[in-house]
């Protein structure tokens, strides 16, 4: 049986190795390579070492500026995002009226996609801060915020729908015995229904932090990185450095090699400890 | 029982105001879209007036500077597509690697799992190239680089399901004279229909909604609905506010539409791929 589907490779697997090649793993390589050379294309590459990581933390300070706006950001995100989740989902699985219509309403903004809602939230927060004769690009605080709050209205509902699925996972039995015992609902929340979700804390975690790393869309269309890069996010500051100066290619390239040992380390870090209490419990 | 009476109306209160601040950015953008393009900066909260009312000029305008109905069916081909392709080949891919276990197929699926927290910055710009030197810089050679990167997630999703699926079956049917391609369509798949639907679902979300990649691959020709809004964003700055509001209202009525008809299955879906991660 294991050696006919072994001649079957060329239809099964093949097609999807090919792109798989094609859009991912020969760019990724290539990438790692050119990230120690000079290019304007990809053809035409010069080994100059460690010139491009140099330049891309010596340069100017715009993208050791972006890593620390990006990592403010990603903190205060993903403490809101989870928390409001958590508890939304705590309410929607006591059985109040509506629970549908609630969990329909808070899901919905996840569908829309970034540079839509960067728009929109571009619109309401220029027009709450016009009143004080504000705009959302004339200080970096307005636009952090923004940002802030854009990506709580846009991830909440996805990590709630994970949340309601890991509550309605705990045996019933468990949380009844607790009533009887007469425990006290912060007690059943701390001791039982915290440690019972905690696969879905992993991957809620997971999600939020590594997409929250990533956020592209929603900073181009909300701030573009106004006032002067300041609310520039690191992705955003690498695509300004490969398409914003001819002659940097090198130096972007360097830096989305940096930018994506960061986001490995962290995203596998977190896996690594949320994973290790999800056997303790 | 009382007590708990009261607790549900407070939480009810509570839900309310959130589903409010939920609902109400699509709602103002919704008004606005119906106002003259100078009272909607400065005035976004308030309903249109005899003297703002533009009544539906923002559509058409909006709709030719943006090119907004050939950049709707570009998406939609492109995310249909796009989706057909990987949900037949992923599951595939998926099931010759846990069937025909061995070091190879183990090395696949590794770099799978791995393509799966690599940033897209990371590949952007030496993908673009390739897919430009590669004469995939179309709408029909997009479907390949989506194929590509979408492999990562969708293989994870379906080897997850398919190690549950039991051998047994699948012997049955080789010994009535199936061959694996037959034995996998006819027996395989129709196990795999939830994680199927699951697996378009997400990835339907991603490619429709999508602006670098399909910006940087095909954005100079063809533009989807992501790129256009984007585009309505001049060189300097200058948006055409009313337009832009148009537009807006636009790209969130298929969306709604695929939500309110598919709701179930979307919710499903996230809940039961977060599992699987």
């Amino acid at each position: 049986m294991e050696n006919t589907v072994k001649r079957w490779f060329p239809v099964f697997a093949l097609p999807t190795l090919v792109a798989f090649l094609i859009a991912f793993l020969i760019p990724f390589c290539m990438g790692l390579y050119l990230s120690f050379c000079n290019f304007r294309t990809v053809t035409d590459a010069q080994f100059v070492g460690l010139a491009n990581y140099i330049r891309a933390f010596g340069d100017n300070n715009e993208f050791v500026s972006s890593l620390i706006f990006t990592i403010k950001f990603v903190i205060v995100s993903v403490i809101t995002i989870n928390v409001i989740a958590f508890t939304l989902a705590l309410l929607l699985t006591r059985g109040v009226t509506g629970t549908n219509l609630f969990r329909t309403v808070f899901f919905m903004p996840n569908l829309i996609g970034g540079i839509v809602l960067g728009y929109i939230w571009q619109l309401i927060i220029n027009g709450f801060l016009y009143r004080f004769g504000y705009s959302i690009t004339s200080n970096a605080t307005f636009g952090y915020w923004g940002l802030v709050i854009l990506t709580n209205w846009q991830m909440i509902g996805y990590m709630m729908i994970i949340y309601i699925a890991g509550i309605q996972n705990i045996p019933t039995d468990i949380m009844e015995a607790a009533k009887v015992d007469g425990a006290s609902p912060a007690r059943v929340l701390f001791n039982i229904t915290i440690p019972s979700v905690m696969p879905s804390i992993t991957i809620c975690l997971f999600l939020t932090i590594t997409n929250a790393f990533k956020l592209f869309d929603q900073n181009l269309a909300l701030t573009a990185g106004a006032p002067s890069k300041q609310t520039q996010m690191v992705a955003l500051d690498i695509y300004n450095t490969f398409y914003g100066r001819i002659g940097s290619e090198g130096v972007g390239q360097a830096k989305a090699v940096v930018f994506f040992v960061i986001v490995a380390v962290i995203a596998l870090l977190q896996l690594y400890l949320t994973r290790r209490k999800e056997v303790e419990s | 029982m009382k007590k708990t009476n009261v607790l549900n109306a407070v939480f009810f209160i509570v839900l309310i105001a959130f589903a409010i601040m939920f609902v109400s950015p699509v709602f103002i953008v919704l008004m606005n879209s119906f106002k003259t393009k100078f009272s909607i900066s400065q005035t976004p909260f308030i309903l249109p007036s005899a003297d703002t009312f533009a009544g539906i000029e923002n559509y058409t305008s909006g709709i030719a500077n943006t090119g907004f109905i050939p950049s709707f069916g570009w998406s939609l081909f492109i995310t249909l597509l796009s989706v057909a392709a990987i949900v037949i080949f992923t599951s595939m891919t998926a099931w010759y690697i846990v069937r025909a276990k061995g070091t190879f197929t183990s090395i696949i699926y590794y770099l799978f799992v791995f393509s799966m927290i690599v940033p897209f910055q990371m590949v952007m710009f030496t993908m673009s190239k390739i897919a430009n030197i590669l004469r995939l810089d179309n709408p029909l050679g997009i479907i390949i680089i989506y194929l590509g990167f979408g492999a990562g997630l969708s293989v994870f999703m379906f080897s997850g399901f398919i190690k549950s699926v039991p051998l047994g079956i699948e012997e049955a049917a080789t010994i009535d004279g199936c061959n694996p391609f037959q034995t996998y369509w006819k027996v395989v798949f129709p196990i795999l229909k939830p994680t199927a639907i699951t697996v378009a679902i997400l990835n339907t979300m991603w490619i429709w909604n999508d602006y670098l990649l399909p910006y940087l691959v095909i954005g100079s020709d063809y533009k989807t609905i992501p790129i256009a809004i984007q585009y309505l964003k001049g060189g300097y700055g200058s948006i055409d506010m009313g337009a832009m509001m148009a537009m807006l209202v636009l790209a969130i009525i298929p969306v709604v539409v695929f939500y309110l008809t598919s709701q179930k299955y979307i919710i499903k879906g996230v809940a039961a791929g977060a599992v699987k991660g």
